[in-house]
């Protein structure tokens, strides 16, 4: 990678690394919780698109663990795949087993639209290597989010208990997806050097903006919400479960190499 | 009056030499027509290639690497380093003319070179999902899946000539 690091001050790295380490996280664990669709997805396009968007996904989080890697001079496999459950920073919303269809399509729409607000925020970072690697993410993004809104209308327009049970995923998982925006806790640092150029909270305010009025006909009123600090540090048994099974080869044997 | 042509730069050699390898996952397209080769640079010490990845997660990538690294270093110019780069980041636009004719003809519809702004809302996703026919031309076709085989193919049905087939994804 050409990204040779900047002359940035400790605070500006740590922020940084706070900053990439929240976005890996959340690409790499939607990621895994997708790719357990894989060979049992309701109908054969499905399993080829969830296990296709699910590479996608950890594809990004590859890329991403390579930014932060060169940052604090780490492996980006050992950020992967060596950290315990507690040290991983994904947003709340992550957290919950894949449940059923309608509730694994009701969280990939509200990640796909809330992950498209933030890169394009991050598409104009002052750090340069993230603004590239968001610019190229957001156009592969774009087919996610073609695809979560194709299932959020067909699984809205379904009579009976589909609509129901979608309605209720969204509804339930609705608070913790707010946590894509939970505050940073060097954000200042972030917002004054241009690397996050609009604050989360703004970027929340945009997102629900959008959100709310395609929502709201099948959910009714969403309950009033705002990110928390401490959204990207809850952990539940669910993803300590996934964290077992998508660290168990590289557990296996450790400093293996192939 | 009869022209010698002068003998190739080390850089001309590079680019020739790039032209015959294939893409690993579509081996009808070469890697410079598939758009992929951002930079070449040679200098007394080394060849220099900015390898632009076609999807961020495409595992062919480490292919790619190894094979141009191979295939370079039999110039015998110089150490060959092979960098993955997102600047400027690589569009279905990159592919060539003579590209994507060669993807048309093994079967695969060419990314459309509209112009569509990723960033301007859902609507204009449907214009992703257009796609001609690489057999007989019609645009009376569906898209049945945005993800197809690979990350950077989707899967289509003509309903005029009855077909499958595939698209290199507009990107």
């Amino acid at each position: 990678m050409t990204a040779s690091p900047p002359e940035l001050d400790l605070d500006t790295r740590e922020a940084l690394a706070e900053l990439l380490l929240s976005v890996a996280d959340d690409e790499f664990v939607i990621g895994f919780w997708d790719s357990e669709w894989t060979g049992i997805a309701p109908m054969l396009e499905e399993d080829v698109a969830t296990s296709s968007i699910a590479q996608d996904e950890i594809g990004h989080a590859k890329a991403l663990y390579e930014l932060l890697a060169e940052l604090t001079n780490d492996d980006p496999d050992r950020i992967a795949y060596g950290r315990d459950a507690s040290a991983f920073r994904h947003a709340a919303l992550l957290n919950h087993a894949r449940g059923d269809w309608a509730f694994s399509v009701a969280r990939r729409y509200l990640y796909e639209t809330a992950d498209r607000t933030r890169l394009a925020a991050l598409a104009e970072s002052s750090h340069k290597p993230l603004a590239l690697l968001a610019g190229k993410m957001r156009r592969e993004e774009t087919y996610h989010l073609l695809h979560a809104d194709a299932w959020r209308r067909r699984l809205a327009e379904a009579p009976g208990d589909t609509r129901d049970r979608f309605a209720a995923a969204l509804r339930r998982l609705w608070p913790d997806a707010q946590e894509v925006f939970a505050p940073l806790s060097h954000e200042d640092t972030l917002v004054r050097e241009g690397m996050l150029p609009r604050s989360m909270g703004e970027l929340h305010g945009a997102w629900q903006a959008e959100v709310r009025p395609v929502l709201e006909p099948l959910t009714g009123r969403l309950p009033e919400a705002t990110p928390s600090v401490g959204g990207r540090e809850r952990r539940t048994a669910d993803f300590e479960w996934l964290h077992g099974e998508f660290t168990k080869v590289a557990g296996a044997e450790v400093g293996a190499l192939w | 009056m009869v022209s010698q042509s002068p003998a190739p730069t080390a850089e001309e050699r590079v680019w020739a030499v790039l032209g015959t390898i294939s893409d690993p996952e579509i081996p009808a397209i070469s890697v410079v027509d598939l758009g992929v080769i951002g930079s070449v640079e040679v200098d007394d010490e080394a060849i220099r290639v900015e390898l632009l990845p076609t999807f961020v997660g495409c595992p062919a990538i480490g292919v790619m690497q190894q094979q141009i690294g191979e295939r370079l270093a039999s110039l015998q110019i110089g150490r060959v380093d092979v960098e993955v780069s997102f600047d400027p980041p690589w569009t279905s636009d990159r592919i060539t003319p003579a590209g994507r004719e060669r993807l048309r003809l093994s079967g695969f519809a060419p990314p459309r070179l509209a112009p569509t702004p990723v960033s301007a809302g859902l609507d204009e996703l449907t214009v992703l999902t257009l796609a001609e026919c690489p057999y007989c031309g019609s645009m009376n076709t569906t898209m049945e899946n945005a993800f197809g085989p690979t990350l950077c193919r989707a899967i289509y049905h003509c309903a005029d000539c009855r077909q499958p087939f595939e698209q290199f994804k507009r990107i």
